[in-house]
């Protein structure tokens, strides 16, 4: 069989294959700015969100050292640890402070266990006038070559110097990190601070060869255990290192926990007192809101959908405006308008008050509760609901209504046996619809909603913005995100997403 | 549904009415709040209910005073001005990469088409308070980070200015872009755009001249709901922006929630006056738009 060849002579299936590339690539560079643009301004922020949600790089970037010193410390001890993990903490509660970092821990492990922050905001004051001058004291009196800031900086260069003292050269560096960026000053003329002979006074007293030989035998040691829970008794309480060695790890599921009422314990998760617990509470109170405002829709949305799929066209279309018209209206609009109607002393109580069916000190309570938020949502989720209603309800012929009829059927019996299951697809459809925008609704509870009718998405807003607990935002709106992708995936299975309509 | 048949019994007769006042009030759910808002916003006092001269149609009853707080309050005068020149800004954004992204996805082979629709579409679907979330926290990094090169410095962030807020409205209002132009490009015959190559055209003349005057209709509608996401955002701008990009909506939902102004109402009316002209000319334009497909031949 001869190969069959296009005009310039190449065969043809090569030439359309060609043809295809060059199509799919022109396609393609057609879509890729948008793509970027989609990736770059919302996909990577809800990615940064995912990470968020895990990441708990605070504690081993604020306190390096006591989270390796605490490796050897055993929890279940019942003791505090010792000196030599109160010894890290000084160096790096004494840098923390000079970065202002150690509040910044202080409050994200308060978010674990009341009361750190300010036992390290209280410790951070404090930390600079600690005893431990007497060490630096002793290394200057010994030999002045210890209070020269050009000799620890020669010293600091040299290797032999530097192994032999490894932690002090350690210490050295973090400091002289320290003297640069906060400071803007050069190390080489600043006399080391006090945590800096320390080290070297431990390593000394520990046998290491100084560059210069001091006898440190003599100097008092300062117990820095004793100088911490001189500050705050807290110090020796063992939650309080517990939380610290829990939440050492660079990526933690403690946010995840704390969304699902759980506490990270050091052998795993554990329950959280009764009193404490919030988040399942909201999470299910959430579904069951979101529930019956989908109900809502679906029984006030169906006989509307129905009147207008049954009616004359020109009729049908004017009465849709009366859809659309609260579909474009603004959200705001429309919450104010229920913020004034639901009011006490609002239009709604008034007519009641004026027909009589309620006193008039008797006024009901119809905002900032369940009742305000499922009225107000209902109202504005209900044309999400008769749109997708419409669409299909247009698509049943009504001669199958009439078919029915004429084989004997009842009004009833017809409607539910032959015209109701052919509506199911629109019905599935708008709840779908409904239920995803309603479990995300952040704006309607939060005007009309008061402390009963919020959802999950009030209480992310409140960690974002009050309570500055972003990590335990991240992981509620991870959760809600995975529910929400999950109903948007059965959605697809059952409407397809390029089927989404908008505006009838 | 044309009627009552002559032999109806009354059983049927009585369901008939009744189903249609049903239906009645149903219909006066869902417009009457957004009908009252209008009277009240021309109260004379500062209640939020039918004061008695009101009812009575007393003319002293009734003034413009909420209207004329609106156009002179400061606070109101910027967040309008605010609204004006972000939600065109992010609408031309979305528009013109939408509209792009939409004819390439109408072509006929396009490797994962799917899942990149799925992408595009998603912050139509992620609910709003996730979208603000992730972005508060993305946008105050100073750096955007590229899988396999590492971060790119940037020399500015964007949490708090406008650029910022326009950036994130641009990526809410992509999906209605989307939806809507490639609903129009269903209808739009390729073979009009081989007849402009065939008769010389390059692929900019065919796209301006042929292609684009037949889906302006979806575009333009595209745009509009573009554009009204953005006007009407409010979690997004809180949670991005700053006090200086304080918009309408954002103006509202602080006036409700502290210290509720009756010149909301004002601003409400105002705003149900704009949402009626976009219903209007959405709707010319869905005539327009089938009008012109079927001329074109199918």
């Amino acid at each position: 069989m001869t190969e069959v060849l296009a005009a310039d002579g190449r065969p043809l299936k090569a030439s359309l294959n060609r043809a295809l590339r060059r199509q799919k690539l022109r396609a393609l560079a057609l879509i890729a700015p948008l793509l970027i643009f989609i990736l770059v301004s919302f996909v990577m922020p809800i990615a940064d969100m995912l990470f968020r949600s895990v990441e708990n790089e605070i504690v081993s970037d604020t306190l390096p050292r006591t989270v390796k010193a605490l490796e050897g410390w055993d929890s279940s001890s019942g003791e505090a640890p010792g000196e030599a993990v109160f010894n890290a903490l000084y160096t790096d509660m004494a840098l923390a402070t000079e970065y202002k970092s150690h509040t910044r821990l202080g409050s994200r492990l308060n978010y674990e266990l009341t009361g750190v922050s300010s036992l390290f905001r209280k410790s951070g004051r404090r930390v600079k006038r600690f005893d431990t001058d007497v060490y630096a004291d002793a290394f200057r009196d010994a030999d002045p070559a210890y209070a020269d800031p050009g000799q620890w900086a020669a010293w600091m260069s040299d290797d032999t110097v530097r192994a032999a003292v490894p932690v002090t050269a350690a210490t050295y560096d973090a400091w002289a990190k320290m003297i640069v960026e906060v400071d803007n000053d050069d190390p080489a003329k600043e006399e080391p601070w006090d945590f800096v002979y320390t080290a070297l006074y431990n390593e000394a007293v520990a046998g290491a060869s100084l560059p210069v030989a001091v006898d440190v035998s003599g100097v008092e040691p300062v117990s820095l255990r004793d100088q911490f829970v001189e500050v705050d008794k807290d110090w020796l309480d063992i939650d309080v290192w517990q939380t610290i060695k829990i939440y050492a790890p660079k990526y933690t599921n403690g946010y995840f926990l704390n969304s699902v009422d759980l506490l990270k314990g050091p052998d795993g998760a554990e329950a959280r007192p009764e009193s404490e617990r919030i988040y399942v509470v909201l999470f299910i109170r959430t579904m069951i809101m979101s529930l019956s405002i989908m109900g809502m829709c679906v029984l006030l949305g169906y006989p509307i959908a129905w009147l207008l799929a049954n009616l004359r066209d020109r009729t049908a279309n004017l009465l849709m405006i009366l859809v659309l018209l609260p579909f474009w209206t603004s959200l705001l609009v429309r919450t104010s308008a229920w913020k004034v109607l639901l009011q006490q002393q609002g239009v709604i109580n008034d007519v009641l008050v004026w027909i009589g069916l309620v006193a008039d000190d008797g006024r009901l309570q119809l905002i900032n509760n369940q009742t305000g938020t499922i009225i107000a949502m209902t109202h504005i989720l209900l044309p999400f609901m008769i749109l997708p209603l419409y669409s299909v309800m247009k698509t049943i012929p009504p001669s199958y209504l009439r078919a029915a009829k004429s084989l004997g059927a009842t009004d009833w019996t017809a409607f539910w046996r032959v015209y109701f299951p052919q509506s199911v697809p629109g019905i599935g459809a708008g709840c779908i619809l409904v239920f995803i925008l309603s479990i995300g609704y952040y704006i309607t509870p939060e005007l009309v909603g008061g402390t009963k009718g919020v959802f999950i998405s009030n209480r992310i807003a409140y960690h974002i913005s009050s309570s500055l607990n972003w990590g335990l935002a991240a992981a509620l709106g991870s959760i809600l995100l995975a529910v929400v992708l999950l109903l948007y995936w059965v959605y697809d299975k059952i409407v397809g997403i390029d089927n989404v309509k908008l505006g009838g | 549904m044309s009627g009552l048949p002559p032999y109806a019994s009354t059983g049927q007769r009585v369901w008939y009415y009744s189903f249609r006042v049903i239906c009645g009030v149903i219909f006066f759910f869902l417009i009457a709040p957004i009908l009252v808002i209008i009277p009240l916003s021309f109260n004379a006092e500062n209640f939020f209910t039918f004061t008695p001269e009101m009812l009575a149609f007393d003319p002293a009853g009734y003034s413009t005073k909420h209207y004329q707080d609106f156009f002179t309050n400061s606070d109101w005068q910027l967040a309008l001005r605010n609204s004006l020149k972000i939600a065109p800004v992010a609408t031309i954004l979305s528009v013109s990469l939408g509209t792009l992204a939409a004819i390439g996805l109408s072509q006929s082979h396009v490797p994962f088409r799917r899942a990149i629709m799925a992408v595009l579409i998603s912050p139509m679907i992620v609910p709003l308070i996730i979208s603000a979330t992730g972005m508060y926290f993305f946008y105050s990094n100073p750096y955007i980070p590229i899988p396999f090169y590492g971060k790119l410095e940037l020399p500015f962030t964007l949490t708090g200015t406008y650029w910022g807020v326009v950036l994130a409205h641009a990526a809410l209002g992509i999906p209605f872009v989307i939806i809507t132009v490639t609903a129009t490009l269903v209808g739009f015959d390729q073979s009009l755009t081989r007849a402009a190559a065939n008769m010389g055209a390059g692929p900019v003349t065919t796209f301006f001249r042929v292609q684009m005057p037949l889906i302006l209709p979806g575009v333009v509608s595209g745009g509009l709901f573009a554009f009204i996401t953005s006007f009407d955002e409010v979690v997004v701008v809180l949670f991005v922006g700053s006090a200086g990009q304080k918009t309408l909506p954002w103006q509202m939902f602080t006036g409700l929630r502290e210290q509720i102004s009756p010149t909301i109402l004002a601003v409400a009316t105002i705003l149900i006056a704009v949402s009626v002209a976009l219903l209007f000319v959405l709707e010319m334009l869905r005539r327009r738009s089938e009008r012109l497909r079927g001329l074109s031949p199918s």
